[in-house]
């Protein structure tokens, strides 16, 4: 298939959240010779971005996003390593660290957000659920990430959002890691009360607010 | 006269209640549920349920569910703290009770949600006590200043002081099961005498899909072996823990609530058990649990009929509201969740005074719900013939512009046939007005205050007491608890 061709069968892959076809059309387009990064822009992410504007009309719901977000998924299990050897990593929106909170061990949401991310172009490292507060930041501090993702579903647990930032600036660490909060008792004004960097109400906007603190459109 | 009909709601056809019954021990039969508690494992395993031992499944064969459900009790009678009034669970009773184990009560002063303190605790009791409708306490606070190792039995506790009325509670760690038993059984005079007469349910629940972990388990032994009911809580969410059909869920639902059933009766054949649940139509777009969500309520009266059909006594989480505060929300939600729990003949009702997914209390709310029951039971009366004829007999002797003001007939029934309107507004207009246009919220606030004042203990034997006040305080120090909140109730 020509690029014009499998280009727009990509994006329907992902809109459509076939897994399956996702992944067989990124395996074609290694075997194909294309130019990878531009497969990953052209052909995937215009659809992840139709997902997302999809959500935001109230026309996509959970299923449809996770789907897509899976699928989004396994075409880039296929092309990530494909790029890797030709030196040409995707990942530039950069690598993120994610967890819910110690204590905690809700991670519908987290696992919603960590997938967006992924399908975003971001490098996630998904710590699981009832995450101690030192591991966020040995694994951010041992993989180099710029940014760490701390979600809470209880008002209880919550408080330890505001622990993880103090943990953060006793071990001098509070400049170098972007800090998001989120979870259903969180929100803007609880960001900013405990000096996190940013908050989102959901995974699309999750996206959005890493985007632009990774200075990416 | 004419036999009263008792109204009656039942969203299912026998056949269908029929092949989803089948399909849920089809279920326990090929995939089996994960039982991650060595004892109800080899419980079962003893029985002849097949254990894989790699993926930890174990697979029940129907012939042990019948069996089981065959020496389960269709009805269990609770009895108060003085053990002198009794409580049938089972047939088409209804007994509500306040919502239970939520974190933070909603303040009225600022309309907030905060952390509920043993204070907090301490005035739910003693409101639920004064509230005639709500047949139960529950354990419906966690305070955030009792020490997690011994909350579930403190509240527990503090309950058993401050109330007479039968409890819903549970355990939140192993080790408190027995100190909790040790409660009931000193409130009681011994463990044989709470067997005969059961103070209190225990909740238990599975997690979706198809588990019981090794709290819960632990639970349904312990609760099985001393004669506690237990209430088995499935909670399905629609499309993100069982599958997205009310019919789909329900299989889950009935899977998940018998193989907790065959643990209880292999542990003590004869255990009483109740068929209940939490689940959940999921929101598709917040992700929530939605307790008001109208799928959420067919789910509950579905498997409550269900439970009927197994001969089983039943629970639901219903009258409850997803509101954050005591708006028309709350109200409607609540309302109609009575309405449908009551119509569907659930047996223990778990929800009045809640909010917020399960996640919060409000004393106004617990005090607006009570008249929301008191309206619910009464419908429940249904429509009698009081007299013979009908009518025609008040109707001697008419003449045009006669009242039924004055009639000796109405003196004779309206008591009878109508209940008081209770915090309800049926002002007109100019006097709401004149009153302050005061809302229902407002007028519950202070009927709250009226019922703190109006609160008398109920009498507890100094002896009785003094036994509470040991076995909290030796459970306290077995957990490593050296202070525990104030206990000057």
């Amino acid at each position: 298939m020509t690029k014009n061709e499998i280009y727009p069968k990509m994006n329907e892959a992902i809109v459509a959240g076939d897994r399956e076809a996702a992944r067989a059309l990124a395996e074609d387009a290694v075997r194909s010779g294309l130019d990878l990064l531009e497969v990953v822009e052209q052909g995937y992410v215009p659809g992840i971005q139709k997902v997302g504007e999809l959500w935001e009309r109230g026309e996509y719901f959970l299923p449809e996003l996770i789907s897509s977000a899976e699928a989004m998924k396994a075409a880039m299990a296929v092309l990530d390593p494909a790029l890797n050897r030709q030196n040409l990593g995707a990942r530039i929106g950069g690598k993120v660290v994610i967890g819910t909170i110690e204590g905690d061990i809700h991670d519908i949401g987290k696992n919603l957000v960590a997938s967006m991310l992924q399908a975003g172009g971001f490098e996630v490292f998904d710590l699981g659920a009832d995450v101690k507060l030192e591991r966020f930041i040995d694994k951010a501090e041992e993989v180099g990430a710029g940014m760490i993702c701390l979600s809470a579903l209880l008002t209880t647990t919550m408080m330890n959002q505001r622990r993880f930032i103090a943990l953060l600036r006793d071990r001098g660490l509070r400049d170098k890691y972007k800090v998001l909060v989120g979870g259903a008792p969180a929100n803007r004004k609880w960001a900013e009360e405990i000096g996190a960097d940013g908050y989102a109400e959901n995974a699309v906007a999750a996206v959005k607010l890493a985007k632009s603190f990774a200075g990416r459109p | 006269m004419i036999e009263t009909r008792k109204p009656k709601l039942e969203l299912l056809s026998t056949e269908f209640i029929e092949r989803i019954i089948d399909e849920g021990l089809t279920l326990l039969e090929r995939h089996g549920v994960l039982v991650e508690n060595t004892e109800a494992v080899s419980l079962l395993a003893g029985a002849g349920a097949v254990v894989d031992r790699a993926s930890g499944l174990v697979r029940i064969g129907r012939k042990l569910v019948l069996d089981s459900l065959a020496t389960t009790p269709s009805v269990i009678t609770l009895y108060d703290r003085t053990g002198s009034r009794a409580y049938t669970v089972g047939g088409d009773e209804v007994h509500f009770d306040p919502g239970s184990a939520a974190v933070t009560l909603l303040d009225h002063a600022t309309q907030e949600e905060r952390k509920a303190s043993t204070a907090d605790l301490v005035a739910f009791y003693k409101l639920v006590e004064t509230l005639e409708h709500l047949h139960f306490q529950s354990t419906g606070l966690i305070a955030y200043d009792v020490p997690a190792p011994v909350a579930d039995c403190f509240r527990l506790y503090a309950g058993l002081c401050l109330s007479g009325k039968p409890f819903v509670t549970g355990t939140f760690r192993v080790e408190g099961f027995r100190p909790m038993k040790d409660l009931l059984a000193a409130v009681r005079g011994g463990e044989n005498e709470l067997r005969s007469k059961p103070l209190a349910i225990f909740d238990a629940c599975p997690s979706p899909p198809l588990k019981w972990s090794h709290l819960t388990s632990q639970s349904l032994i312990d609760a099985a072996r001393a004669g506690i009911p237990s209430e088995l809580i499935s909670m399905g969410m629609t499309g993100a823990t069982s599958l997205t059909t009310i019919a789909g869920t329900l299989v889950q639902h009935v899977a998940e609530n018998l193989s907790g059933l065959v643990i209880c009766q292999l542990a003590g054949p004869g255990a009483p058990v109740i068929f209940g649940g939490s689940p959940s139509s999921f929101d598709m777009r917040k992700g929530t649990t939605p307790m008001g969500a109208i799928e959420t309520m067919m789910i509950d009266a579905a498997y409550a009929q269900i439970g009927k059909h197994l001969k089983l006594p039943t629970h639901a989480y219903m009258a409850l509201s997803d509101a954050k505060v005591n708006d028309p929300q709350a109200g409607f939600e609540t309302a109609l969740g009575a309405v449908l729990a009551a119509l569907a003949g659930v047996n223990v009702v778990s929800g009045p005074g809640m909010l917020d997914f399960e996640s919060s209390q409000s004393l106004e709310k617990l005090v607006i719900d009570d008249g929301i029951c008191a309206m619910v039971y009464r419908l429940l009366d249904g429509i009698a013939q009081r007299d013979d004829p009908v009518a025609l007999g008040a109707f001697e002797g008419f003449t045009p512009g006669m009242s039924f003001l004055t009639h000796p007939h109405t003196r004779r029934w309206y008591r009878t046939e109508h209940i008081p309107a209770g915090l309800v507004d049926r002002d007109p207009y100019e006097a709401w007005v004149a009153a302050g246009r005061t809302s229902i919220v407002d007028k519950a606030h202070l009927d709250v205050a009226r019922r703190m004042v109006a609160y008398a203990a109920p009498p507890l034997a100094a002896e009785v007491r003094k036994d509470l006040d040991r076995i909290m305080a030796a459970y306290g120090r077995a957990s490593g608890v050296d202070v525990l909140p104030s206990t000057e109730f």
